[in-house]
């Protein structure tokens, strides 16, 4: 694939990884891969923002020598450290050792920390400006959006901002703009991204965007260090992550559970049928089957979230810790949760669950529901209309 | 004098050890740190911190 222009000098470097499927460790399913994207900026000083994951380094070379040869590149920005950005960097130092690293004090660090090397480093904070020659950048800090060293460039002469990891996806695909892939798979996995990664730093990106709302600087394209580029609709991702931070939500429910025997998998569906008679939508994931990610995905946009296991050993199944251990850490904004499960001697699943869920910041919306062994047909109904109470609870508030 | 911790990282700030990477002395209350004083750990600002009891 060859560079790809963004504007007159400006050009996409980076690199698409089809195969990547588990990200951050095995923790994020990227399941439809992702893209590194790096850009070389063309001025009197040759500009290179950001890097490739480090496998990718040789790719992208290759790409900036149909440019440049990258033994003149005089600056790098770093706009966050995380190998799958800055990986590739000892390899362009060693072809350009003399270049300047420009990037934030915390960036510096763990720049130094992560490869030790010898380099001129620059830091730079918000209002510094570089002079590129013709054009310029401009730095924005954007301290845990999403690590300390995370920083924003932004370049005025073409209203560009390059925020990094902000308003990415992870989506591998062969054109890099938003007008040329499907727009709704671009926002299913920019919310995957979100729900995934920055929902417990939601009120920080509220105070950033605010920030940059008042800073008054036109944005015409965005091009981040994952997925598409925003070149037709930039505001599309604003809007959206405005509406994500601050917690919006439809009138709809995700319910979770694992079951033994099957019983509380009958509770399950018999709960979704009441929710639903209640025409509120509803996702139903039996954990052992599903991935996590997708689960924290149909939250960001759910008010209700309920959660069912059978009592073994006094809790809750095993299988929904993974889940439950990640709802904790990602604490999702304004929403409601109800634990329900069977037993059969003693209880303690379902208030395992709900203590779990009040430490994620969920408020429950009810008592929870506990049945015996095997529900019957008058217990199954009324899991019916437990589900259709929790759905009046999320109609109410519309 | 109370301390302070970071909501976003866990970061505490306790007065009588003060800030040295901000020049931040021991037995600087919290309330005094200056008002662009930022976490040492993560960044964040002084909003973010909440007292502990």
């Amino acid at each position: 694939m060859d560079p790809v222009l963004l504007k007159e000098g400006i050009y996409w470097v980076g690199a698409v990884d089809w195969d990547m499927r588990y990200f951050h460790g095995p923790v994020l399913g990227t399941h439809r891969g992702t893209t590194y994207n790096s850009y070389l900026i063309v001025d009197e000083k040759i500009t290179l923002v950001d890097t490739v994951y480090t496998p990718f380094a040789g790719e992208m070379l290759e790409r900036i020598r149909k440019i440049v040869d990258p033994s003149r590149i005089d600056y790098i920005v770093i706009n966050h450290v995380e190998v799958d950005h800055s990986g590739a960097l000892p390899e362009v130092m060693k072809l350009a050792p003399q270049a300047k690293i420009f990037c934030s004090a915390k960036g510096k660090a763990g720049l130094l920390k992560h490869y030790y090397g010898d380099w001129d480093y620059q830091v730079v904070e918000t209002g510094t400006t570089l002079s590129l020659g013709k054009r310029s950048l401009s730095f924005i800090e954007a301290p845990m959006l999403h690590w300390p060293d995370s920083m924003f460039t932004y370049l005025p002469e073409e209203a560009l901002l390059m925020p990094n990891d902000a308003f990415g996806q992870h989506l591998a695909s062969a054109f890099r703009f938003d007008d040329q892939v499907d727009n709704r798979i671009i926002m299913e996995e920019a919310a995957r991204y979100y729900a995934n990664i920055l929902y417990p730093l939601s009120r920080l990106v509220l105070k950033k965007l605010e920030e940059v709302k008042a800073m008054n600087i036109p944005i015409a394209m965005i091009a981040p260090s994952h997925g598409v580029i925003w070149r037709q609709n930039p505001g599309q991702i604003i809007e959206a992550y405005q509406r994500w931070a601050s917690g919006e939500w439809f009138p709809k429910a995700v319910v979770v559970y694992d079951t033994m025997w099957g019983s509380t998998a009958a509770m399950a569906r018999a709960i979704v049928e009441g929710i639903v008679s209640e025409d509120v939508d509803t996702r139903l994931f039996k954990i052992s089957v599903r991935d996590i990610n997708s689960i924290i995905t149909e939250l960001l946009e759910a008010r209700l979230l309920v959660v069912g296991s059978p009592t073994i050993n006094r809790g809750y199944l095993s299988v929904l810790s993974p889940f439950l251990d990640d709802l904790a850490g990602l604490k999702p904004v304004n929403r409601l949760g109800a634990a329900f499960g069977s037993y059969g001697w003693s209880k303690g699943a379902v208030k395992a669950i709900e203590a779990k869920l009040e430490a994620a910041g969920l408020t429950l919306a009810g008592e929870g529901l506990e049945i015996l062994w095997v529900p019957d047909s008058g217990e199954l109904e009324s899991c019916r209309e437990w589900g259709r109470a929790l759905a009046r609870k999320v109609k109410a508030e519309l | 004098m109370e301390k302070w911790e970071c909501e976003v990282c866990g970061y505490i700030y306790d007065p009588a050890e003060g800030d040295s990477s901000a020049g931040i002395k021991p037995g600087t209350p919290f309330e005094e740190l200056p008002d662009d004083w930022v976490c040492p750990d993560c960044g964040v600002g002084k909003e973010e911190f909440t007292k502990l009891d």
